[in-house]
C-alpha cells in the first residue's frame, strides 16, 4: 500500500515526458498539482497565479497611461529666457514641499540640511525600530509610535506642503485660494522679529546669538534627555534599556528635528519670528 | 492515433522545442519550468506565498513602479532620436516632436506623464512597505536600497525637467539648483563657505549646473545625467532590490 502511494506520487509530480496525446494522464497530473498545492496551503505556483495578475495589472496601467497621454498634452511654454523671471517661479511639484519650507528657514537648512536629514532619517528607520511586531501585516496598535510618526511626517508635512505649494501659492509666494485672481503686486507688511528680542536682547549681538543657540539646542536635546532619564534611568523600562542609548538618541534627534520644523512654522505664523538664532557666516536658524 | 491540431504541430516542431524547453500542459512540472527556464520570469521564485498575490497587501506598487520605469526607458529612447541637447536646438526639437514627428506628441506625453506617475507610485510603494512593517528583519537593507531608488527616481525626474528648455523648465531648475549655493561650506552663500573661500564659479551649485548660470552647458550636463548616468545607477539598484526581495525570503507576510 505504502509502496503504491509513493509510486503514484513520484509519477504525478513526474517529469512530464509522458505521451501528450494521453489526455487522461495529463488531467491526472493537473489534479495532482492542485492536490499538492493544497497540501502546502500557503504556497501557490507563480505560473499562472502571479504572472496572470501582473499581466492584468500591467495591461490596466498601460491602458491608463495611454488614454491619459492621448487626452492631456504635456505642457510646453515659451522658449527658455534667463532674463524673464516668472512670478511665481516654482520648482517641480514633487519638490514644492521643500520650497514651502523656504518660507520658514534659510535655504541652507530648508534646501540642503532638511532633505539630507529626511533621506538619512528614512534610511535608518529599520535600524532604530527594534519593535519585532507588525512585520508583514497592516496594524496600528502593535506599532502606534512608528506609524503615527511616519504618517505625521509623510502626510502631515510632506504631502500637505506639496499640495499647498502646488495649488495655493501664487505670485510673491503668497497664498491664493484656487481660482482667486493672482495679483502680482500683492504685498503684506510684516514686521518680523527674532527670538532673542522676546528676552529684550538684540539678535545680532553675542548675547542674542547665545540665547538663540541655547534655545535651539535645548529644544533638540532637553526633552529627550528628560524622557530618557524618566524611562530608562528611573523606571528601568525594559523597552528603553533594550533600545539602548545610541538608537534612542538617533531616534530622538531626528524626531525633535521634525518637530522643530513644526515649532518654527508655528512661531512664524503666530508671532512673526524670523530667526531663532542669528549666527556668524550665514549660520541662521 | 488522434489527429493533431495545428497548435500541437507547432509545439512538437523542432524549432519550437529549441526555444521552449518544456511543454505547455498544465502540470506541476511545467508550471515550475515555465518560470525557471525563462530568463525574465525567473526573477520570480517558482512558488510564492498565497497572500503575496493579494492586491490589498502590496497594491502592486513596486511592480507598477518598475513597469513605469520600463515605459519611460522605451519612450525615452524614442525621444532621444529626435532631441538634441543644445541651446539652439532643444526647444525646436520639442516643437518638431509635437507637430511633425509621427506619434511624437503621444511619445512625449507618455514620457512626461509616466514620469509623474512613477514619482507617485514610488511614494505609494514606500508608504505600503512602511505600513506593513516590511523593512523589519531580514529586509532592513532592502529598505535602504529602496530609499536610494526613491532619490534616483526624483533625480531622474528633476534632470528631465530641464530638457524641454522652455520657461517652465529653466525656472523650475533654477529654483531647485539655487539650493545648491546654500550648501554649508560648499555653496558660496552657505554657512561657513567664506571660511573655505568658495565662490559662485566654484561651488556645489556650479558643479551641478556646469557654471554660474543655467545655460547650454547645464542642458548638456542634465541630459547626460538624465539619459545615461542616473538610469544606469537606478537599474543597478533595481537589480539589487529585486535580488534582495528574493534572498530575504520573498515578500514579507504574517508568519
Ligand atoms: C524605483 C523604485 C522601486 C522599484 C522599481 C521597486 C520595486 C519593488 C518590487 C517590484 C517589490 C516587490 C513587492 C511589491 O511590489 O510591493 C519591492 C519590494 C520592496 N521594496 Fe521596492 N521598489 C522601489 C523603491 C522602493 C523604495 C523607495 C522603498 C523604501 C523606501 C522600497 C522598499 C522595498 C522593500 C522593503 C520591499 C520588500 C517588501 C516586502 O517584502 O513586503 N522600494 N520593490
Amino acid at each position: 500500500m505504502a509502496q503504491s502511494t509513493i509510486t503514484a506520487d513520484t509519477e504525478d509530480s513526474g517529469d512530464g515526458t509522458g505521451d501528450r496525446s494521453d489526455g487522461a494522464k495529463v488531467k491526472e497530473r493537473a489534479r495532482t498539482a492542485q492536490r499538492l498545492a493544497k497540501a502546502i496551503p500557503d504556497k501557490v505556483h507563480t505560473w499562472p497565479y502571479l504572472v496572470r495578475l501582473e499581466m492584468m495589472v500591467g495591461t490596466a496601467v498601460m491602458a491608463f497611461v495611454t488614454v491619459w497621454s492621448i487626452v492631456v498634452d504635456a505642457p510646453l511654454e515659451e522658449p527658455a529666457n534667463p532674463t524673464k523671471t516668472p512670478n511665481p517661479s516654482k520648482a517641480p511639484w514633487y519638490f514644492l514641499g521643500l520650497q514651502e519650507i523656504l518660507v520658514y528657514f534659510d535655504p541652507w537648512f530648508a534646501g540642503v540640511v532638511l532633505p539630507s536629514l529626511m533621506i538619512v532619517g528614512l534610511m535608518v528607520i529599520p535600524y532604530i525600530d527594534i519593535n519585532p511586531k507588525g512585520n508583514g501585516y497592516y496594524c496600528f496598535k502593535d506599532r502606534w509610535f512608528a506609524i503615527s510618526t511616519f504618517l505625521f511626517g509623510f502626510l502631515g508635512l510632506w504631502i500637505s506642503t506639496v499640495i499647498i505649494g502646488t495649488f495655493i501659492r501664487g505670485p510673491g509666494w503668497y497664498l491664493f485660494l484656487p481660482g482667486e485672481y493672482w495679483d502680482v503686486h500683492k504685498t503684506q507688511a510684516l514686521t518680523n522679529v527674532d527670538w532673542s528680542t522676546f528676552f529684550g536682547v538684540a539678535s545680532d549681538t553675542t548675547a542674542g546669538f547665545l540665547i538663540g543657540a541655547a534655545s535651539a539646542l535645548g529644544f533638540l536635546i532637553g526633552p529627550p534627555a528628560v524622557w530618557w532619564h524618566i524611562k530608562a534611568v528611573r523606571r528601568k523600562d525594559a523597552f528603553f534599556l533594550q533600545l539602548g542609548k545610541l538608537r534612542y538618541w538617533i531616534t530622538a534627534l531626528l524626531f525633535m528635528s521634525m518637530m522643530g520644523v513644526v515649532v518654527k512654522m508655528v512661531l512664524r505664523l503666530a508671532f512673526n519670528v524670523k530667526y531663532i538664532m542669528l549666527g556668524p557666516y550665514n549660520f541662521n536658524i | 492515433m488522434e489527429k493533431k491540431g495545428w497548435f500541437d504541430v507547432v509545439q512538437s516542431s523542432y524549432v519550437w522545442k529549441s526555444i521552449f524547453r518544456h511543454e505547455y500542459q498544465d502540470t506541476y512540472r511545467n508550471r515550475v519550468l515555465q518560470i525557471s527556464t525563462n530568463v525574465f520570469l525567473h526573477l520570480h521564485p517558482t512558488k510564492i506565498r498565497r497572500h503575496a498575490l493579494r492586491l490589498r497587501f502590496t497594491w502592486c506598487m513596486g511592480g507598477i513602479t518598475f513597469l513605469l520605469f520600463l515605459i519611460l526607458t522605451v519612450t525615452g529612447v524614442i525621444l532621444m532620436f529626435y532631441y538634441r541637447p543644445t541651446g539652439e536646438y532643444a526647444y525646436h526639437d520639442m516643437k518638431y516632436l509635437q507637430f511633425d514627428v509621427p506619434f511624437g506628441m503621444i511619445m512625449r506625453n507618455m514620457h512626461r506623464w509616466c514620469a509623474h506617475a512613477m514619482v507617485i507610485a514610488v511614494w505609494l510603494h514606500m508608504f505600503r512597505v512602511f505600513m506593513t512593517g516590511s523593512y523589519k528583519p531580514p529586509r532592513e537593507f532592502n529598505w535602504v536600497i529602496g530609499v536610494n531608488l526613491l532619490v534616483m527616481t526624483l533625480m531622474l525626474s528633476f534632470t528631465g525637467y530641464l530638457l524641454p528648455w522652455d520657461q517652465l523648465s529653466i525656472w523650475a531648475v533654477t529654483v531647485g539648483t539655487n539650493m545648491g549655493r546654500a550648501t554649508p561650506l560648499l555653496g558660496h552663500e552657505g554657512p561657513f563657505a567664506e571660511l573655505l573661500g568658495v565662490d559662485a564659479r566654484y561651488d556645489a551649485r556650479a558643479l551641478l549646473t556646469a557654471g554660474r548660470l543655467i545655460g547650454p552647458a547645464t542642458l548638456l550636463r542634465f541630459y547626460v545625467l538624465h539619459c545615461i548616468f542616473i538610469p544606469l545607477l537606478a537599474a543597478i539598484l533595481m537589480i539589487v532590490h529585486f535580488w534582495r526581495v528574493r534572498k530575504d525570503g520573498g515578500i514579507s507576510g504574517p508568519l
